[in-house]
Protein backbone atom coordinates (compact mmCIF):
# COMPACT_ATOMS: atom_id res chain seq x y z
CA UNK A 1 0.00 0.00 0.00
CA UNK A 2 1.79 3.24 -1.17
CA UNK A 3 1.44 6.49 1.00
CA UNK A 4 1.90 9.76 -0.47
CA UNK A 5 4.64 11.55 0.53
CA UNK A 6 2.62 14.34 2.92
CA UNK A 7 1.30 10.69 4.88
CA UNK A 8 5.04 9.58 5.09
CA UNK A 9 6.64 12.75 6.29
CA UNK A 10 3.90 12.86 8.78
CA UNK A 11 4.18 9.67 10.33
CA UNK A 12 8.21 9.80 10.28
CA UNK A 13 7.76 12.97 12.32
CA UNK A 14 5.52 10.79 15.05
CA UNK A 15 8.52 8.35 15.16
CA UNK A 16 10.97 10.68 16.05
CA UNK A 17 8.36 12.11 18.50
CA UNK A 18 8.37 8.40 20.08
CA UNK A 19 11.58 7.69 20.17
CA UNK A 20 12.61 10.48 21.70
CA UNK A 21 10.07 10.40 24.57
CA UNK A 22 11.06 6.81 24.81
CA UNK A 23 15.11 7.68 25.61
CA UNK A 24 13.88 10.19 27.66
CA UNK A 25 12.03 8.04 30.42
CA UNK A 26 14.63 4.87 29.54
CA UNK A 27 17.11 7.75 30.77
CA UNK A 28 15.22 9.18 33.33
CA UNK A 29 14.48 5.70 35.39
CA UNK A 30 17.96 4.42 34.78
CA UNK A 31 19.47 7.64 36.39
CA UNK A 32 20.91 7.98 40.02
CA UNK A 33 18.89 10.77 41.07
CA UNK A 34 20.97 11.02 44.17
CA UNK A 35 24.11 10.87 42.44
CA UNK A 36 24.03 12.67 39.89
CA UNK A 37 22.65 16.10 42.30
CA UNK A 38 25.01 15.18 44.33
CA UNK A 39 28.06 15.89 41.60
CA UNK A 40 26.06 18.42 39.63
CA UNK A 41 24.47 20.21 42.39
CA UNK A 42 25.74 19.64 45.39
CA UNK A 43 23.91 22.50 47.61
CA UNK A 44 26.80 22.13 50.54
CA UNK A 45 29.36 23.19 47.70
CA UNK A 46 27.39 25.76 46.11
CA UNK A 47 26.66 27.42 49.65
CA UNK A 48 30.30 27.10 50.18
CA UNK A 49 31.04 29.03 47.09
CA UNK A 50 29.17 32.33 47.38
CA UNK A 51 29.50 34.83 48.27
CA UNK A 52 32.78 34.91 47.20
CA UNK A 53 32.14 33.47 43.63
CA UNK A 54 30.50 37.00 42.84
CA UNK A 55 32.77 39.08 45.34
CA UNK A 56 36.04 38.04 44.18
CA UNK A 57 35.81 35.61 41.14
CA UNK A 58 33.13 37.23 39.03
CA UNK A 59 34.20 40.60 39.66
CA UNK A 60 38.24 39.51 38.79
CA UNK A 61 36.99 37.98 35.18
CA UNK A 62 34.90 41.50 34.71
CA UNK A 63 38.47 43.48 35.78
CA UNK A 64 40.67 41.17 33.99
CA UNK A 65 38.70 41.22 30.67
CA UNK A 66 37.81 44.85 31.04
CA UNK A 67 41.67 45.87 31.47
CA UNK A 68 42.39 43.49 28.55
CA UNK A 69 39.68 44.79 26.00
CA UNK A 70 41.31 48.39 26.97
CA UNK A 71 44.75 47.27 25.88
CA UNK A 72 43.44 45.22 22.46
CA UNK A 73 41.18 47.46 21.54
CA UNK A 74 44.05 50.76 21.73
CA UNK A 75 46.30 48.09 20.22
CA UNK A 76 44.18 46.97 17.80
CA UNK A 77 42.86 50.67 16.45
CA UNK A 78 46.33 51.34 16.39
CA UNK A 79 47.30 48.39 14.24
CA UNK A 80 44.93 48.49 12.00
CA UNK A 81 45.68 52.35 10.87
CA UNK A 82 49.32 51.03 10.73
CA UNK A 83 47.98 47.84 8.07
CA UNK A 84 46.02 51.19 6.41
CA UNK A 85 49.29 53.18 6.28
CA UNK A 86 50.91 54.38 2.83
CA UNK A 87 54.46 53.36 4.58
CA UNK A 88 55.46 49.58 3.89
CA UNK A 89 57.47 49.56 6.86
CA UNK A 90 54.24 49.92 9.42
CA UNK A 91 51.91 48.02 7.12
CA UNK A 92 54.79 44.94 7.54
CA UNK A 93 55.05 45.35 11.16
CA UNK A 94 51.60 45.42 12.19
CA UNK A 95 51.19 42.36 9.01
CA UNK A 96 53.85 40.49 11.03
CA UNK A 97 52.81 41.24 14.17
CA UNK A 98 49.24 40.51 13.68
CA UNK A 99 50.08 36.80 11.78
CA UNK A 100 52.14 35.68 14.80
CA UNK A 101 49.52 36.42 17.42
CA UNK A 102 46.36 35.12 16.09
CA UNK A 103 48.53 32.00 15.08
CA UNK A 104 49.53 31.28 18.46
CA UNK A 105 47.57 29.80 21.14
CA UNK A 106 46.93 32.50 23.81
CA UNK A 107 47.98 30.52 26.77
CA UNK A 108 51.96 30.94 25.23
CA UNK A 109 51.49 34.08 25.76
CA UNK A 110 50.04 34.21 29.09
CA UNK A 111 52.82 31.94 30.10
CA UNK A 112 55.08 34.20 28.32
CA UNK A 113 53.88 37.84 29.93
CA UNK A 114 54.13 35.52 33.10
CA UNK A 115 57.72 34.18 32.79
CA UNK A 116 59.50 34.44 30.09
CA UNK A 117 58.80 38.81 29.60
CA UNK A 118 59.66 39.24 33.05
CA UNK A 119 63.01 37.17 32.79
CA UNK A 120 64.34 39.04 29.11
CA UNK A 121 63.41 42.05 29.99
CA UNK A 122 63.42 42.65 33.73
CA UNK A 123 59.84 43.84 33.51
CA UNK A 124 57.67 42.55 36.93
CA UNK A 125 54.06 42.84 36.25
CA UNK A 126 51.36 42.32 38.86
CA UNK A 127 48.54 40.52 38.58
CA UNK A 128 46.11 42.07 36.60
CA UNK A 129 48.76 43.54 34.81
CA UNK A 130 49.90 40.18 33.47
CA UNK A 131 46.29 39.57 32.57
CA UNK A 132 45.60 42.68 30.76
CA UNK A 133 48.82 42.74 28.95
CA UNK A 134 49.03 39.07 28.08
CA UNK A 135 44.75 39.68 26.54
CA UNK A 136 45.39 42.48 25.29
CA UNK A 137 48.13 41.36 23.06
CA UNK A 138 46.27 38.57 21.78
CA UNK A 139 43.12 40.15 21.45
CA UNK A 140 44.54 42.75 19.83
CA UNK A 141 45.27 41.38 17.13
CA UNK A 142 41.73 40.11 15.93
CA UNK A 143 40.48 43.52 17.17
CA UNK A 144 43.25 45.24 14.66
CA UNK A 145 41.76 42.82 11.77
CA UNK A 146 38.17 43.96 12.76
CA UNK A 147 38.71 47.64 12.74
CA UNK A 148 40.70 47.46 9.45
CA UNK A 149 38.05 45.88 7.98
CA UNK A 150 35.25 48.34 9.41
CA UNK A 151 37.41 51.12 8.44
CA UNK A 152 37.47 49.81 4.56
CA UNK A 153 33.75 49.07 5.00
CA UNK A 154 33.11 52.90 4.95
CA UNK A 155 32.38 54.26 1.01
CA UNK A 156 35.11 55.85 -0.41
CA UNK A 157 32.42 58.73 -1.61
CA UNK A 158 32.47 59.52 2.15
CA UNK A 159 35.68 60.14 2.43
CA UNK A 160 35.53 62.08 -1.03
CA UNK A 161 33.00 64.35 0.29
CA UNK A 162 35.21 65.14 3.42
CA UNK A 163 38.38 65.75 1.32
CA UNK A 164 36.40 67.62 -1.30
CA UNK A 165 35.36 70.16 1.55
CA UNK A 166 38.90 70.63 2.60
CA UNK A 167 39.24 68.16 5.49
CA UNK A 168 42.98 67.08 5.45
CA UNK A 169 43.49 63.02 5.64
CA UNK A 170 43.43 62.97 9.01
CA UNK A 171 40.26 65.19 10.16
CA UNK A 172 38.71 62.66 7.49
CA UNK A 173 40.12 60.09 9.34
CA UNK A 174 38.87 61.91 12.63
CA UNK A 175 35.26 63.19 11.75
CA UNK A 176 33.76 61.18 9.11
CA UNK A 177 36.00 57.33 8.60
CA UNK A 178 36.56 56.18 12.33
CA UNK A 179 32.64 57.31 13.65
CA UNK A 180 31.44 55.52 10.92
CA UNK A 181 33.30 52.47 10.70
CA UNK A 182 32.92 52.31 14.84
CA UNK A 183 29.31 51.44 13.91
CA UNK A 184 30.28 49.16 11.37
CA UNK A 185 32.60 47.37 14.01
CA UNK A 186 30.44 47.48 17.01
CA UNK A 187 29.02 44.00 16.42
CA UNK A 188 31.59 42.15 15.54
CA UNK A 189 33.16 44.24 18.57
CA UNK A 190 30.87 42.55 20.89
CA UNK A 191 31.53 39.11 20.20
CA UNK A 192 35.50 39.61 20.19
CA UNK A 193 34.62 41.00 23.93
CA UNK A 194 32.94 37.15 24.00
CA UNK A 195 36.07 35.31 23.24
CA UNK A 196 37.90 37.56 25.49
CA UNK A 197 35.67 37.23 28.70
CA UNK A 198 36.10 33.28 28.33
CA UNK A 199 39.93 33.87 27.97
CA UNK A 200 40.59 35.60 30.81
CA UNK A 201 40.41 32.03 32.31
CA UNK A 202 43.45 31.77 30.92
CA UNK A 203 45.22 33.57 33.96
CA UNK A 204 44.92 30.43 36.15
CA UNK A 205 47.68 29.40 34.58
CA UNK A 206 49.73 31.70 36.83
CA UNK A 207 50.46 32.38 40.60
CA UNK A 208 47.39 33.59 42.01
CA UNK A 209 46.40 34.91 45.97
CA UNK A 210 42.95 33.64 46.59
CA UNK A 211 41.51 37.36 46.29
CA UNK A 212 43.03 37.48 42.75
CA UNK A 213 40.90 33.88 41.86
CA UNK A 214 38.87 34.49 38.34
CA UNK A 215 35.96 32.58 37.77
CA UNK A 216 38.10 29.27 36.69
CA UNK A 217 40.58 29.40 38.95
CA UNK A 218 38.09 29.81 41.73
CA UNK A 219 36.09 26.94 40.09
CA UNK A 220 38.79 24.72 40.23
CA UNK A 221 39.95 25.37 43.84
CA UNK A 222 36.73 24.53 45.17
CA UNK A 223 36.84 21.56 43.35
CA UNK A 224 40.01 20.06 44.86
CA UNK A 225 38.08 20.55 48.53
CA UNK A 226 34.61 18.90 46.99
CA UNK A 227 35.45 16.60 44.10
CA UNK A 228 32.34 17.57 42.35
CA UNK A 229 30.82 19.20 39.04
CA UNK A 230 29.25 21.43 41.18
CA UNK A 231 31.92 24.29 40.93
CA UNK A 232 32.98 23.95 38.00
CA UNK A 233 28.66 24.21 36.86
CA UNK A 234 28.56 27.39 38.86
CA UNK A 235 31.32 28.73 37.64
CA UNK A 236 30.24 28.22 33.81
CA UNK A 237 27.30 29.70 34.88
CA UNK A 238 28.78 32.57 35.75
CA UNK A 239 30.16 33.36 32.44
CA UNK A 240 26.90 32.82 30.87
CA UNK A 241 26.05 35.80 32.79
CA UNK A 242 28.26 37.74 31.06
CA UNK A 243 28.80 36.35 27.57
CA UNK A 244 24.88 35.43 26.97
CA UNK A 245 23.47 38.89 27.29
CA UNK A 246 26.67 39.93 25.27
CA UNK A 247 25.58 37.76 22.41
CA UNK A 248 22.39 39.22 22.30
CA UNK A 249 23.62 42.74 22.42
CA UNK A 250 25.74 41.95 19.58
CA UNK A 251 22.65 40.41 17.29
CA UNK A 252 20.56 43.29 18.42
CA UNK A 253 23.31 45.88 16.98
CA UNK A 254 23.50 43.75 13.78
CA UNK A 255 19.94 43.93 13.01
CA UNK A 256 20.25 47.71 13.83
CA UNK A 257 23.40 48.48 11.81
CA UNK A 258 24.88 45.39 10.47
CA UNK A 259 21.96 44.66 9.46
CA UNK A 260 20.85 47.05 7.09
CA UNK A 261 24.24 46.87 5.42
CA UNK A 262 26.00 49.64 3.75
CA UNK A 263 24.63 50.13 0.71
CA UNK A 264 25.11 51.74 -1.99
CA UNK A 265 23.74 54.83 -3.35
CA UNK A 266 23.74 53.15 -6.97
CA UNK A 267 22.28 50.22 -6.10
CA UNK A 268 19.26 52.05 -3.69
CA UNK A 269 19.24 55.18 -4.82
CA UNK A 270 18.85 56.33 -1.25
CA UNK A 271 22.45 57.02 -0.47
CA UNK A 272 24.75 55.55 2.14
CA UNK A 273 22.35 54.41 5.46
CA UNK A 274 24.28 53.64 8.78
CA UNK B 1 33.54 91.32 -15.97
CA UNK B 2 35.17 88.71 -16.99
CA UNK B 3 37.80 87.58 -14.13
CA UNK B 4 38.33 83.63 -15.25
CA UNK B 5 37.91 81.28 -11.73
CA UNK B 6 38.86 78.36 -13.51
CA UNK B 7 41.28 77.73 -16.17
CA UNK B 8 42.42 74.73 -17.72
CA UNK B 9 45.02 74.16 -19.76
CA UNK B 10 46.55 71.17 -22.16
CA UNK B 11 44.91 68.79 -19.08
CA UNK B 12 45.93 65.14 -19.34
CA UNK B 13 44.81 61.97 -17.23
CA UNK B 14 45.86 58.50 -17.44
CA UNK B 15 44.39 55.69 -15.53
CA UNK B 16 47.37 52.96 -15.82
CA UNK B 17 47.55 52.89 -19.87
CA UNK B 18 43.88 53.94 -20.18
CA UNK B 19 44.19 57.43 -21.58
CA UNK B 20 41.13 58.87 -20.44
CA UNK B 21 42.15 63.24 -20.98
CA UNK B 22 44.03 63.85 -23.80
CA UNK B 23 44.77 67.23 -23.72
CA UNK B 24 41.83 69.45 -22.31
CA UNK B 25 41.54 73.55 -22.78
CA UNK B 26 38.74 75.21 -20.31
CA UNK B 27 38.29 78.24 -19.18
CA UNK B 28 35.13 79.39 -16.81
CA UNK B 29 34.69 82.88 -16.05
CA UNK B 30 32.77 84.18 -12.87
CA UNK B 31 29.08 83.68 -13.26
CA UNK B 32 29.15 81.32 -16.25
CA UNK B 33 27.51 78.09 -15.71
CA UNK B 34 28.91 74.92 -18.05
CA UNK B 35 27.41 72.44 -18.86
CA UNK B 36 29.04 68.94 -20.02
CA UNK B 37 28.05 66.58 -21.68
CA UNK B 38 29.12 63.38 -23.79
CA UNK B 39 28.93 59.80 -23.90
CA UNK B 40 29.77 57.49 -21.04
CA UNK B 41 33.23 56.75 -20.89
CA UNK B 42 34.35 59.81 -22.22
CA UNK B 43 36.23 61.49 -19.59
CA UNK B 44 33.94 64.44 -18.48
CA UNK B 45 33.39 62.97 -14.58
CA UNK B 46 37.26 62.60 -14.82
CA UNK B 47 37.86 66.22 -16.05
CA UNK B 48 35.45 67.39 -13.24
CA UNK B 49 37.41 65.41 -10.38
CA UNK B 50 40.49 67.10 -11.83
CA UNK B 51 39.40 70.53 -11.64
CA UNK B 52 39.26 69.79 -7.50
CA UNK B 53 42.03 67.43 -7.87
CA UNK B 54 40.00 64.21 -6.69
CA UNK B 55 41.61 63.10 -9.69
CA UNK B 56 45.45 63.77 -9.93
CA UNK B 57 46.35 65.22 -13.34
CA UNK B 58 49.03 63.13 -15.41
CA UNK B 59 49.99 66.48 -17.05
CA UNK B 60 48.51 69.76 -17.90
CA UNK B 61 47.77 72.96 -15.59
CA UNK B 62 44.60 73.90 -13.47
CA UNK B 63 44.55 77.23 -12.24
CA UNK B 64 41.30 77.85 -9.85
CA UNK B 65 40.41 81.55 -8.58
CA UNK B 66 44.28 82.27 -9.02
CA UNK B 67 45.53 79.01 -7.62
CA UNK B 68 47.33 76.70 -9.42
CA UNK B 69 46.17 73.70 -8.05
CA UNK B 70 48.47 71.38 -10.24
CA UNK B 71 51.76 73.22 -8.48
CA UNK B 72 53.14 70.36 -6.07
CA UNK B 73 53.13 72.72 -3.68
CA UNK B 74 49.92 74.22 -3.11
CA UNK B 75 48.07 73.97 -0.25
CA UNK B 76 44.85 71.68 -1.87
CA UNK B 77 42.93 71.68 1.78
CA UNK B 78 42.45 75.30 1.54
CA UNK B 79 42.24 75.45 -2.06
CA UNK B 80 39.40 72.98 -1.96
CA UNK B 81 37.20 74.68 0.57
CA UNK B 82 36.62 77.32 -2.07
CA UNK B 83 35.68 74.34 -4.72
CA UNK B 84 32.22 73.17 -3.75
CA UNK B 85 31.53 69.74 -5.12
CA UNK B 86 28.51 67.86 -5.49
CA UNK B 87 28.56 63.71 -6.07
CA UNK B 88 26.23 61.89 -7.93
CA UNK B 89 25.63 59.78 -5.40
CA UNK B 90 25.32 62.49 -2.63
CA UNK B 91 27.69 61.26 -0.21
CA UNK B 92 26.13 62.93 2.91
CA UNK B 93 27.93 61.59 6.06
CA UNK B 94 25.84 58.98 6.86
CA UNK B 95 26.46 59.22 10.99
CA UNK B 96 25.75 63.20 11.02
CA UNK B 97 22.16 64.94 10.92
CA UNK B 98 21.65 67.14 8.37
CA UNK B 99 22.57 70.77 10.54
CA UNK B 100 25.94 68.58 11.42
CA UNK B 101 26.85 68.34 7.73
CA UNK B 102 26.33 70.99 7.07
CA UNK B 103 28.47 72.82 9.89
CA UNK B 104 30.93 70.04 10.10
CA UNK B 105 33.03 70.98 7.83
CA UNK B 106 32.54 74.63 8.53
CA UNK B 107 33.96 74.23 12.05
CA UNK B 108 36.76 71.78 11.32
CA UNK B 109 38.12 73.43 8.84
CA UNK B 110 37.15 77.08 8.13
CA UNK B 111 37.17 77.31 12.16
CA UNK B 112 33.92 79.31 12.61
CA UNK B 113 32.54 79.29 15.89
CA UNK B 114 29.22 76.64 16.63
CA UNK B 115 26.76 79.54 16.41
CA UNK B 116 27.93 81.31 13.01
CA UNK B 117 28.77 77.68 11.45
CA UNK B 118 24.36 76.94 12.45
CA UNK B 119 23.59 80.47 11.50
CA UNK B 120 25.15 79.97 7.71
CA UNK B 121 23.98 76.21 7.68
CA UNK B 122 20.63 77.42 8.18
CA UNK B 123 20.29 80.10 5.62
CA UNK B 124 21.44 77.73 2.99
CA UNK B 125 19.07 74.97 3.79
CA UNK B 126 16.21 77.52 3.42
CA UNK B 127 18.12 77.83 -0.09
CA UNK B 128 17.05 74.39 -1.32
CA UNK B 129 14.00 74.31 0.50
CA UNK B 130 14.98 72.04 3.63
CA UNK B 131 14.28 73.74 6.29
CA UNK B 132 12.03 71.65 8.17
CA UNK B 133 14.63 68.82 7.56
CA UNK B 134 17.34 70.24 9.69
CA UNK B 135 17.26 67.41 12.01
CA UNK B 136 16.65 64.65 10.31
CA UNK B 137 19.41 61.46 9.53
CA UNK B 138 20.69 61.67 6.02
CA UNK B 139 18.66 57.90 6.00
CA UNK B 140 15.36 59.52 6.09
CA UNK B 141 15.13 62.15 3.38
CA UNK B 142 14.64 60.92 -0.05
CA UNK B 143 17.37 61.16 -2.67
CA UNK B 144 16.44 64.23 -4.10
CA UNK B 145 16.22 66.13 -0.78
CA UNK B 146 19.53 64.24 0.34
CA UNK B 147 21.56 65.66 -2.66
CA UNK B 148 19.48 68.90 -2.05
CA UNK B 149 21.21 68.70 1.60
CA UNK B 150 24.64 68.18 -0.19
CA UNK B 151 23.92 70.87 -2.90
CA UNK B 152 23.63 73.40 1.04
CA UNK B 153 26.85 71.58 2.34
CA UNK B 154 28.73 72.65 -0.23
CA UNK B 155 27.17 76.26 -0.05
CA UNK B 156 28.07 76.38 3.34
CA UNK B 157 31.63 76.94 2.36
CA UNK B 158 31.33 80.18 0.40
CA UNK B 159 32.90 78.61 -2.70
CA UNK B 160 33.69 80.68 -5.43
CA UNK B 161 32.85 77.59 -7.59
CA UNK B 162 30.20 74.49 -7.82
CA UNK B 163 31.38 71.36 -9.65
CA UNK B 164 28.21 68.97 -9.99
CA UNK B 165 29.03 65.58 -10.88
CA UNK B 166 25.73 63.94 -12.65
CA UNK B 167 23.54 65.47 -9.89
CA UNK B 168 20.83 63.40 -10.83
CA UNK B 169 21.82 60.52 -12.72
CA UNK B 170 21.26 58.45 -8.88
CA UNK B 171 17.14 60.12 -8.55
CA UNK B 172 13.56 58.54 -9.38
CA UNK B 173 12.73 60.25 -12.34
CA UNK B 174 9.78 62.60 -10.36
CA UNK B 175 12.82 63.57 -7.76
CA UNK B 176 15.02 64.90 -10.60
CA UNK B 177 12.80 68.64 -10.97
CA UNK B 178 13.64 69.66 -7.34
CA UNK B 179 17.66 69.68 -7.42
CA UNK B 180 17.15 70.84 -11.00
CA UNK B 181 15.45 73.94 -10.27
CA UNK B 182 17.88 73.91 -6.60
CA UNK B 183 20.61 74.11 -9.74
CA UNK B 184 18.68 76.88 -11.45
CA UNK B 185 18.08 79.30 -8.75
CA UNK B 186 21.81 79.34 -8.13
CA UNK B 187 22.69 79.71 -11.53
CA UNK B 188 20.12 82.71 -11.54
CA UNK B 189 22.13 84.10 -8.54
CA UNK B 190 24.96 84.07 -10.31
CA UNK B 191 26.33 80.71 -9.21
CA UNK B 192 30.01 80.31 -11.34
CA UNK B 193 28.87 76.48 -12.29
CA UNK B 194 30.43 73.63 -13.63
CA UNK B 195 28.14 71.22 -14.54
CA UNK B 196 28.25 67.24 -15.94
CA UNK B 197 24.98 66.35 -16.69
CA UNK B 198 22.52 64.47 -19.04
CA UNK B 199 19.65 66.54 -18.61
CA UNK B 200 19.78 68.29 -22.16
CA UNK B 201 16.65 70.21 -21.38
CA UNK B 202 18.13 71.72 -18.07
CA UNK B 203 21.94 72.55 -20.59
CA UNK B 204 20.00 74.00 -23.04
CA UNK B 205 17.92 76.24 -20.95
CA UNK B 206 20.60 77.24 -18.21
CA UNK B 207 23.57 76.88 -19.26
CA UNK B 208 25.77 79.68 -21.07
CA UNK B 209 28.08 77.29 -22.74
CA UNK B 210 28.27 73.70 -23.59
CA UNK B 211 30.87 71.19 -23.99
CA UNK B 212 30.64 68.54 -25.84
CA UNK B 213 33.00 65.58 -24.99
CA UNK B 214 34.20 62.15 -26.59
CA UNK B 215 37.02 59.73 -26.31
CA UNK B 216 38.81 62.34 -23.96
CA UNK B 217 38.95 65.60 -25.81
CA UNK B 218 36.32 68.54 -26.50
CA UNK B 219 34.62 67.87 -29.63
CA UNK B 220 32.63 71.23 -29.66
CA UNK B 221 32.02 73.84 -27.50
CA UNK B 222 29.98 77.08 -27.73
CA UNK B 223 26.53 78.52 -26.85
CA UNK B 224 23.94 76.02 -25.46
CA UNK B 225 21.55 77.19 -28.04
CA UNK B 226 24.26 75.89 -30.88
CA UNK B 227 26.04 73.06 -29.52
CA UNK B 228 22.42 71.24 -28.48
CA UNK B 229 20.26 73.09 -31.10
CA UNK B 230 22.13 73.16 -34.05
CA UNK B 231 25.49 70.62 -33.51
CA UNK B 232 27.89 70.91 -35.64
CA UNK B 233 30.06 67.57 -35.52
CA UNK B 234 28.78 64.17 -36.51
CA UNK B 235 29.54 62.95 -32.98
CA UNK B 236 27.64 65.72 -31.21
CA UNK B 237 25.39 65.14 -33.48
CA UNK B 238 24.75 61.54 -33.08
CA UNK B 239 25.41 61.45 -29.83
CA UNK B 240 22.41 63.95 -29.27
CA UNK B 241 20.04 62.14 -31.73
CA UNK B 242 20.09 59.32 -29.08
CA UNK B 243 19.77 61.12 -25.97
CA UNK B 244 16.78 63.34 -27.20
CA UNK B 245 14.72 60.55 -29.22
CA UNK B 246 16.02 57.34 -28.20
CA UNK B 247 13.25 55.02 -29.87
CA UNK B 248 13.68 56.54 -33.34
CA UNK B 249 17.48 55.01 -33.19
CA UNK B 250 19.03 51.61 -34.11
CA UNK B 251 20.52 49.42 -31.32
CA UNK B 252 24.46 51.50 -31.98
CA UNK B 253 22.60 54.95 -33.30
CA UNK B 254 23.56 55.47 -36.69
Amino acid sequence: MAMSKRRRATLSRRVQYALFIVIALVLAFAADWTELRRSFFDVETAREMFPNVLTVAFKNTLFYTAFGFAIAFGLGLVLALMKLSSVGPYRWLATIYIEFFRGVPALLVFIAIDTAVPLAFGIAFDTASKAGVALGMAGGAYIAETIRAGIQAVPKGQIEAARSLGMTPLRTMLTVVIPQAFRIVLPPLTNELILLTKDSSLISVVGLTTAQYELTKFGRETLSQNPTMTPILIAGLCYLIITLPLGHLSRYLERRTGGKKISTPESTGLGVSA
Amino acid sequence: MSDVVVEVTGLKKSFGPLEVLKGIDLSVNRGDVVCIIGPSGSGKSTLLRCVNLLEEPTGGKIVVHGTELTDPDVDIDAARTKIGMVFQSFNLFSHLSVLNNLTVAQRKVLKRDAKQAQEVALRNLERVGLSDKVNAMPNQLSGGQQQRVAIARALSMDPDVMLFDEPTSALDPELVGDVLGVMRQLADEGMTMLVVTHEMQFAREVADRVLFMDGGYVVEEGPAEQVIGAPQHERTQSFLARVLDPTHQGPSGS
